[in-house]
């Protein structure tokens, strides 16, 4: 018995045949297939503002999720009270979905074999809170040192240990115990009359010994402070189509949002994607291999099962240009005839599961960073970035720039403000012209919200260069 | 109506309970104040495609959060385990983690002759959410996705019809002696089309009509309808070169804009001296045509609630007068911060200190249609979608993906997408060329069409 299974069935005293139970009631009206998401999550956060240590807040979050499928229709109902009756009542509503005589067997149960992607010895959300705080506390103090310049710095250390039980009318039978930590750090430097800020951050399914060891607060609070020393500087961005690079790592959002959420399965059975019906056609030029990978040890966007219990997979959605494949979940492969790609995620026990990403990044190509610079005349090296968004319909896509520069004559020159790039996704990577030796994947910030629903993504690139995208700047 | 009142009460009467015993438990234990917020919520949502339910939810939800001091330290906890060790154990964390924070001269709850509740009737709730039956409110999912497939025939797809409903009661509590409690009920129509052309590209819009009561929605024909109208006009965009235009933004983009200039208006980015308005308080920051005010008094309104997040009552607060920056919006943290008075706009959810939230937050409208404020440019940038999140309000520098219509001798003319706008936002708001006679509430922010000069629209 796994630790998981004692948490569930020893403290909430859940049993294998209440399990047969729910789901036989999910399934009491005619359902194709029923699943029971258990979660049980504990989360901490500490923020630092201002020099001290104003807040520290601890919650505890408990719920099953009672999903019925009938063909395309997913009925769904949620509890945050695991007492029998209350999950019962759950199932009858969700049940509801479909209509006519239940007909449906639960198969017997066969635990899933997962990835053991998180390979830390305790999670840090068992640490002792005193140790977290020093943290945040040496972030400030390094920002602080960095410049003087710097007038305000925040920081917050928020960690999680999200234990899932997932069970399926199919026989699914998976859980989870899935750590993640993360700092994020915000500088503001002033000078004069200029303000200007940076913004840094990082972590994964790690423990706590990551930001002791491997990325440390200082590391974290020196790039925010830099990063907003520079914007101090910084001059307008130019306004219209030009070259542009973006520099490796966490710029690789540009495939989130110009690929990635156009190939999530749910939208190409639907025919809403503007990608829909390209598998097999150029996408992109024959430089460009994407995969989305939900396997990668400790990354924020990696999990051993996803949330319908199935494991995660290295999925190429893109090989050389051609467009290979989408990103699955249960309902969407059944439906499309695909396979599930371990996709199915959802944001917690009162969400349904639906095709979401990973950790999505670029293979690394032939090209020497410095070359790919060297051989631009004019445009935009664009190296950190804020949000972006899709419209997955369209295809059009934006993503805007925290620290970018312009390229002058093959050399890196002035920083740029208020640098916002937007695109076409079926088309964005077919100019792709050069694709860096580099690839990095992202420190470990990002979130990717769909339908409302937010959950943790990774994201990586090596340097490349387009050459042509509209830069949204104001500069002629 | 009696009746109604009593099945109300008994209700009610045991998240007030569980609130003020969380509260008296946290001060035995050796606080020295205390806050809790008890949350009961119950949605629906549905979402009919191409004629059929999808999706089908339903749920209820609880949580519970309490906030600590000891002396000028905070902590706060959070649940959704109603159960005594679950207390219990909320409140033993919180008065644990206080030991640990740091003493911050203005932490608090706030002074005591600013608490209360508004009197009277806000018509925040309505029954007609939760008694409409299912099946109902199935159909209207229905209706609204059918009026939108019928109405041209390049709608050939669609995401959906959706009904919404959700009611909530909420419970604050403190150690002041501060008990209050309010429901809200809110129901909502959406209709997401899909219009193919000729060529096989396709284009999506929405629209949605959103009310605390069932009667007050717009009928599912007109959300379906309008969605169509919105969606199809959009059909064969193209990019325009770049250039600097009039910039005329529907009200829906306008409002995304406003919500800028509360975000820059609140006390937490203000004193962290992270909002382009510190320090400006008195100054002018837009044209004399500009007023913006927050007003979280207005009966039946989205951003309504008869006392903040503290426990403070709701107000209306003039932000902007004639293009002077008035107030900031404040809690009684960010209030003591900056040695000001709170103006009740706290916003609390289970975890963490209270931010700043809005009332009603809207810009005066203005006297011309929107009809008449397009026929007034010659050439220009009609934006009725942003896409993205390009603003830094440290700096003022905003630049958002756009689609929207072109502008011609005063009228719409052909579709545009791929593009930016962008400027500087301290001079936008000091460009605001023409206000809109149509403020219409559709969430808790609202704005006239507006039309700014000067920005650049970047494209081919």
């Amino acid at each position: 018995m796994t630790q998981n299974q004692s948490l569930f069935f020893q403290k909430f005293g859940i049993t294998p045949n209440d399990l047969q139970r729910y789901l036989s009631e999910a399934l009491s009206a005619g359902g194709e297939y029923a699943d029971l998401y258990f979660e049980y999550l504990t989360s901490t956060s500490i923020s630092v503002d201002e020099g001290i240590v104003k807040s520290a807040s601890q919650g505890i979050s408990a719920g099953c999720g009672v999903r019925v499928l009938a063909g395309e229709r997913t009925g769904y109902a949620h509890t945050d009270d695991l007492a029998p009756e209350k999950i019962l009542r759950a199932a009858r509503t969700a049940a509801l979905i479909a209509r006519g005589p239940g007909q449906q067997p639960v198969q017997a149960f066969k635990e899933t074999a997962v990835h053991q992607l998180y390979q830390i010895s305790s999670p840090s959300a068992d640490a002792e809170i005193a140790a977290k705080l020093e943290l945040v506390m040496r972030a400030d103090r390094a920002a602080r040192a960095y410049d003087p310049r710097i007038v305000q710095m925040r920081g917050v250390y928020a960690d999680e240990l999200r234990q899932i039980l997932v069970i399926g009318s199919d026989g699914t039978f998976a859980d989870d115990i899935q750590p993640m930590a993360r700092m994020s750090i915000l500088c503001i430097a002033k000078n004069g009359n200029t303000s200007a800020r940076g913004q840094s951050g990082g972590g994964g399914r790690v423990g706590l010994d990551y930001f002791n060891n491997e990325k440390t607060p200082e590391y974290f609070a020196a790039e925010a402070a830099r990063q907003a020393i520079i914007q101090l500087d910084a001059r307008e961005a130019p306004a219209g189509e030009m070259e542009v690079v973006l520099g490796p790592g966490w710029p690789g959002i540009l495939l989130h949002e110009a690929i990635g959420h156009g190939l999530e399965a749910d939208f190409n059975r639907k025919g809403t994607s503007a990608f829909s019906g390209l598998i097999g056609k150029r996408v992109a030029s024959e430089k460009c291999t994407v995969v989305d990978n939900g396997t990668l040890p400790s990354r924020r966007g990696s999990i051993n099962v996803d949330d319908e219990g199935s494991p995660t997979q290295n999925t190429v959605l893109i090989e050389k240009g051609i467009l290979k494949g989408y990103l699955s979940d249960k309902l969407s492969s059944k439906l499309m005839g695909l396979p599930d790609t371990g996709n199915g995620r959802r944001e917690s026990y009162e969400h349904i599961p639906m095709p979401r990403m990973t950790n999505t990044y670029m293979l690394s190509g032939d090209d020497a960073p410095q070359d790919i610079i060297r051989s631009v005349k004019r445009g935009v090296y664009a190296v950190n970035f804020g949000g972006g968004q899709v419209d997955i319909t369209s295809g059009k896509f934006v993503f805007s720039a925290s620290e970018a520069y312009m390229i002058e004559g093959g050399q890196v020159t002035a920083p740029l403000r208020n640098c916002t790039l937007i695109g076409n996704g079926p088309d964005a990577l077919t100019k792709v012209s050069m694709v860096g030796n580099d690839l990095q994947l992202d420190e470990g910030v990002g979130t990717c919200g769909k339908d409302g629903q937010s959950v943790p993504v990774g994201v990586g690139i090596p340097t490349i260069k387009l050459d042509k995208m509209t830069v949204g700047g104001t500069a002629s | 109506m009696p009746a109604n009142t009593e099945t109300l009460s008994s209700a009610a009467l045991d998240l007030r309970k569980i609130a003020t015993d969380v509260v008296s438990r946290a001060m035995k234990a050796g606080a020295s104040a205390a806050d809790a917020i008890v949350r009961d919520e119950t949605e629906f949502s549905t979402v009919v495609r191409m004629r059929e339910v999808e999706t089908l939810k339903e749920a209820g939800s609880r949580g519970m959060g309490l906030r600590v001091f000891v002396g000028k330290r905070m902590a706060s906890t959070y649940s959704s385990d109603f159960s005594r060790e679950g207390i219990e154990r909320l409140v033993g964390g919180a008065l644990e983690l206080a030991k640990l924070t740091s003493e911050d001269p203005s932490a608090g709850l706030p002074d005591e002759s600013d608490l209360g509740s508004l009197p009277g009737d806000l018509k925040l709730y309505y029954d007609d959410v939760f008694s409409f039956p299912p099946e109902q409110r199935i159909e209207y999912a229905r209706r609204a996705e059918k009026a939108a497939l019928e109405a041209d025939p390049r709608i050939r797809n669609s995401e959906g019809g959706g009904f919404d409903a959700s009611t909530g009661r909420k419970v604050l509590a403190n150690s002041l002696g501060f008990v209050g409690e309010y429901e809200r009920s809110y129901c909502s129509i959406t209709a997401v089309p899909i219009a193919q052309d000729e060529n096989g590209s396709m284009q999506r819009d929405y629209w949605y009509s959103a009310a605390r009561s069932l009667a007050r929605l717009d009928s599912p024909e007109s959300i379906g309808r309008e969605a169509a109208r919105r969606t199809v006009r959009r059909l064969g965009a193209r990019k325009v070169p770049s250039t600097k235009v009039p910039i005329v933004f529907d009200r829906t983009v306008a409002a995304s804009i406003l919500a800028h200039v509360f975000e820059a208006a609140s006390g937490d980015a203000i004193y962290r001296h992270s909002s382009f308005l510190t320090g400006k308080l008195g100054e002018k920051i837009a044209g004399e045509n500009i007023t913006i005010i927050d007003d979280g008094t207005m009966p039946g309104g989205f951003g309504t609630s008869p006392f903040d997040g503290e426990g403070v009552p709701t107000r209306k607060t003039v932000v902007v007068e004639n293009g002077v920056l008035k107030s900031y919006l404040l809690n009684s943290y960010t209030a003591r911060k900056l040695s000001l008075q709170t103006t009740g706009n706290a916003s609390r959810g289970l975890a963490g200190n209270p931010g700043i939230g809005s009332g009603n937050f809207f810009l005066q409208p203005g006297q011309h249609s929107p009809q008449q404020i397009i026929a007034g440019v010659q050439r220009g940038f009609f934006v009725t979608e942003f896409l993205g999140f390009g603003i830094n309000l440290v700096t003022g520098d905003f630049s958002r993906g756009a689609t929207g219509l072109w502008i011609e001798n005063g009228e719409l003319t052909f579709p545009v997408e791929e593009v930016t706008v962008a400027g500087n936002f301290k001079e936008m708001l000091k460009n605001i060329a023409e206000i809109g006679s149509d403020l219409e509430f559709r969430s808790s922010t609202a704005c006239p069409t507006l039309r700014i000069e000067g920005m650049t629209l970047a494209g081919e």
